[in-house]
């Protein structure tokens, strides 16, 4: 039942594994995603929970498929539910495609009118007969183990492995339950062959943007962290805090936000590189820290991991709903940089990038992901070390120093205190140059002007959009929506069509203009309800899009659906 | 006379007869006592008339917002142990809008001294209640008197175990400066808690009004029993001047981060392990 993947040379197959919250879900993903990587297959992983502990239904995506895949489809072509209510979350998403495996109960309580064809597998008896019943999630890897012909000693290694750290009985009782569920799956006649690739998976990294987040801001020379947790910023947060040994970091977990950000600034005021971790409603309450940055032009990195508000929103969720909010953060005018990486490399290098950028141009830099980033796992190709600038813009302070010293520039050269005879004074009042409070409004003027000039600097440092195909019909996207526009341009087979990609919205860089104004239509494609980006491309580009393709479910955007969304803006635009 | 810290020639915003020219004066001498270099020192302040201390100092200073003092000074010693590290502010900027970083500092415990000119009202704002304002204190806003219970810092720190907890008047000079030089000289978070009169919008809690309800602790006394400390911190009618509670053995805060362990430069002068972080990245491969 392979299905025809994101192009004719590849095929693939959507693993869908859906049941409540602490029925340990996310032990099945991890199995059998380290399973099926080690039969040569490329594995690209996602979630979807809801905000709560118990109950409820979560879901995990695997996309298994012959060839590089880096994004969601909205088709599931096999569902093992965990539950009647699993089959109900579904629904939905499953069509006559769609095979599920449930036990014989779940079916009958939640299976009528369920599309598909159905599978029952006793997995909750068979978790039983092996000790208990919290096995059943063992049992379900089995399954779908079993279903997909892999080798089963292998594959008991690997369970075996991966429950090391378990007592004897309960690492029995789940090599049991997975080998009955193996057997059941073996019996079951699916047909869930994907083709290996020629040149197996097994060499590249596997990493969620949490954890690529975290190892850019390594490489970009981060030493100080200070954050409070927040869905779905806080995986930067605890991978980081698990390498401060090993990297001399202090990382520390804050009252609240506004502390995190005012610390952060303390640390880069001793010239330490610091970064902020946090989501809108925490990057809200840091933006007076934010505007404190801007005028004390001490530089400070702040991550961004977007889910839906207003509020509280959908705390679990996907969303870009935050860049104006971004762009907007702090009172009174400064210069910002506003980073958006959209695939795990780009985590990592505009992770790094941003530190470099923040120090050079002393401003805050933002760098904006969303849960899909986070919570999503595929194998990256390498992450460019190499490409890591560890460039240094700070002086010492010399014996008559001025922190805000109007002579060349702009910035005015940063010292850090300590580092000579001269003193190093911020303020966040308006300043004179040496860093103490006035009010002479010329010199206020003339302090504005200076702040804002490095908007120049930054501007030079725009990076470049990146453009897949050469159509004129472009597809504008930000961030985390990059991997499903490009998949969904592929599929439509359109020559006409290309994708745009802005890895920087703040400033923008000059050949955006150039090229959207000589594209035949801008269709742009967004995570929000009102087309923030959008709006951005008519206020600094002055284009305004042709078509808008929005989503603001709390879902990402998948390949399959996008393409006949597009396909659909595309055609109507042409009708 | 004239300190290592002075400045000359300053037009200085505080009211005549202000307790902050005290209070200055009393930094000064300690701080030359200290024989802490101008270069070495950071004042991180926040926002009302306390803060522009920093202002009339040589010094370093990282003069930020209202209430957020103590998380800068915080990180700024935990990045760089070489320098000095001065949070200072008054009653509202501190045990108000900073009051959760207060709280949270105590839990801490970086090695930061803790000055906080507690005057009782809000100066720069002209008049409101503070958090320390005796209940009846009438201003412009609590126009039939102030209804809440006055906020008690001696009290916190000394339930949250604080390292250093100190009171000390600005009326009484070579006091001040004592409890300043100790305060630096402990290991660890140091609160000194200054009664300071406001000239201007406190009428009541004047330099008399301090002189009758505050009293020197008499000799003997032991700072390092945390009962009679808190004994102490819960007189209200005549309060305690000196040092009411020390616990010498906490860790500080810098002292328990795995990155000033084997390394005592400051974090700026590191440089990231790119081999590390090589082996870290390969250790994600298939």
């Amino acid at each position: 039942m392979a299905r025809e993947g994101k192009d004719a040379r590849t095929k693939d197959l959507n693993v869908v594994i859906c049941g409540e919250a602490g029925q340990g879900i996310k032990t099945v993903e991890s199995l059998l995603a380290s399973l099926l990587r080690a039969s040569g297959l490329y594995v690209f992983s996602t979630k979807e929970y809801m905000s709560r502990v118990r109950g409820g239904s979560n879901s995990t995506d695997l996309r298994l498929s012959s060839g590089p895949v880096e994004c969601p489809v909205e088709r599931v072509d096999l569902l093992v539910a965990l539950g009647p209510q699993a089959l109900a979350h579904m629904a939905g998403r499953s069509g006559d495609g769609t095979a599920v495996i449930a036990s014989p109960d779940s079916l009958e309580k939640g299976g009528e009118g369920f599309p598909g064809k159905t599978f029952p597998v006793a997995i909750g008896e068979m978790a039983e007969d092996a000790g208990r019943k919290v096995y059943s999630n063992t049992v379900a890897a089995g399954v779908v183990a079993g279903a997909f012909g892999l080798d089963l000693q292998r594959c008991l290694e690997e369970v075996g492995s991966s429950f090391e750290d378990m007592g004897e009985e309960d690492r029995k009782g789940n090599l049991t339950a997975f080998e009955s569920g193996f057997r059941a799956g073996d019996d079951l006649d699916l047909d869930l062959s994907v083709p290996a690739p020629e040149e197996g998976s097994g060499d590249e990294l596997l990493l969620n943007g949490a954890q690529a987040v975290g190892l850019g801001a390594i490489a970009g020379g981060m030493r100080f962290m200070c954050s409070y947790p927040m869905s779905p910023s806080t995986g930067v947060l605890a991978f980081l805090a698990g390498q401060a040994r090993r990297f001399g970091l202090v990382v520390e977990q804050a009252e609240d936000e506004i502390s995190a950000v005012n610390m952060g600034l303390g640390a880069w005021y001793t010239g330490a590189r610091s970064m902020v971790t946090t989501s809108g409603g925490g990057l809200a309450l840091m933006s007076e820290g934010i505007s404190l940055a801007g005028m004390v032009e001490t530089p400070l990195v702040l991550h961004v991991a977007q889910r839906p508000g207003p509020a509280t929103g959908l705390p679990t969720r996907t969303g870009q709903e935050d860049l104006d909010l971004v762009l907007g953060a702090g009172h009174g005018e400064f210069p910002v940089a506003v980073l958006a990486p959209g695939s795990l490399e780009q985590a990592f290098s505009l992770a790094a990038r941003a530190f470099w950028l923040a120090e050079k141009h002393q401003v805050p830099v933002f760098v904006v992901t969303d849960q899909s980033i986070m919570d999503s796992y595929y194998p990256a190709s390498g992450l460019d070390l190499d490409g890591v600038s560890t460039q240094r813009f700070l002086v010492d302070a010399g014996e008559d120093y001025r922190r805000y010293s109007l002579g060349g520039g702009p910035p005015s050269p940063m010292a850090v205190p300590g580092s000579g005879p001269g003193l190093v004074c911020l303020d966040s009042d308006e300043h004179d140059e040496s860093g103490h409070i006035t009010e002479d409004l010329d010199l206020r003027v003339r302090m504005v002007d200076k702040r804002l000039g490095k908007f120049a600097g930054l501007a030079e440092d725009a990076l470049e959009p990146e453009l897949v195909g050469d159509g004129g019909v472009m597809v504008v996207c930000w961030g985390s929506s990059r991997n499903a526009c490009i998949e969904a341009v592929e599929r439509l087979e359109m020559e006409d069509v290309s994708v745009m990609h802005l890895p920087q919205l703040y400033p923008l860089h000059d050949s955006v203009a150039e090229l959207l104004e000589e594209a035949d239509s801008v269709i742009t494609v967004e995570g929000n309800a009102t087309g923030q980006m959008g709006r951005l491309l008519g206020d600094l580009a002055g284009i305004s899009p042709d078509h808008e393709v929005l989503r603001y479910d709390g879902l990402p955007f998948r390949a399959d659906t996008l393409a006949e969304k597009l396909r659909k803006a595309i055609e109507g635009g042409r009708g | 006379m004239s300190y290592i810290h002075e400045i000359e020639g300053l037009d200085i915003a505080w009211c005549p007869g202000c307790g902050n020219f005290a209070i200055r004066k009393a930094l000064m001498a300690a701080l030359e006592d200290l024989e802490v270099p101008p270069q070495k020192l950071v004042i991180a302040s926040g926002i009302g008339q306390a803060p522009k201390m920093p202002h009339y100092l040589r010094c370093n200073c990282f003069n930020g917002l209202h209430g957020r003092a103590l998380p800068v000074a915080t990180a700024i010693k935990a990045c760089n142990r070489g320098l000095t590290v001065i949070a200072e502010g008054g009653d509202g900027d501190m045990y108000g809008e900073g009051g959760n970083h207060f709280i949270h500092c105590l839990r801490r415990n970086p090695d930061v001294v803790h000055l906080v000119h507690n005057n009782m009202v809000y100066g720069l704002t002209k008049g409101q209640a503070s958090p320390t304002s005796m209940r009846g204190f009438q201003t412009p806003v609590q126009t039939e008197g102030v209804i809440l219970e006055p906020f008690n810092p001696i009290a916190v720190a000394v339930a949250l175990d604080a390292s250093f907890v100190a009171r000390s008047f600005a009326g009484h000079g070579d006091h001040l400066k004592a409890m300043i030089m100790e305060a630096a000289r402990h290991r660890g978070y140091a609160l000194v808690d200054i009664f300071q009169p406001c000239v201007s919008f406190n009428r009541v809690n004047d330099y008399k009004w301090f002189e009758e309800h505050t009293y020197r602790l008499e000799e003997g006394y032991d700072p390092t029993d945390r009962q009679a400390a808190f004994a102490k911190a819960m007189e209200t009618e005549r309060m305690p001047l000196g040092v009411i509670y020390r616990n010498a053995d906490r860790k500080t805060f810098e002292e328990l981060q795995p990155a000033w362990e084997d390394d005592s430069r400051p974090l700026y002068e590191r440089e990231t392990d790119m081999e590390e972080l090589g082996k870290l990245v390969e250790s994600f491969r298939g």
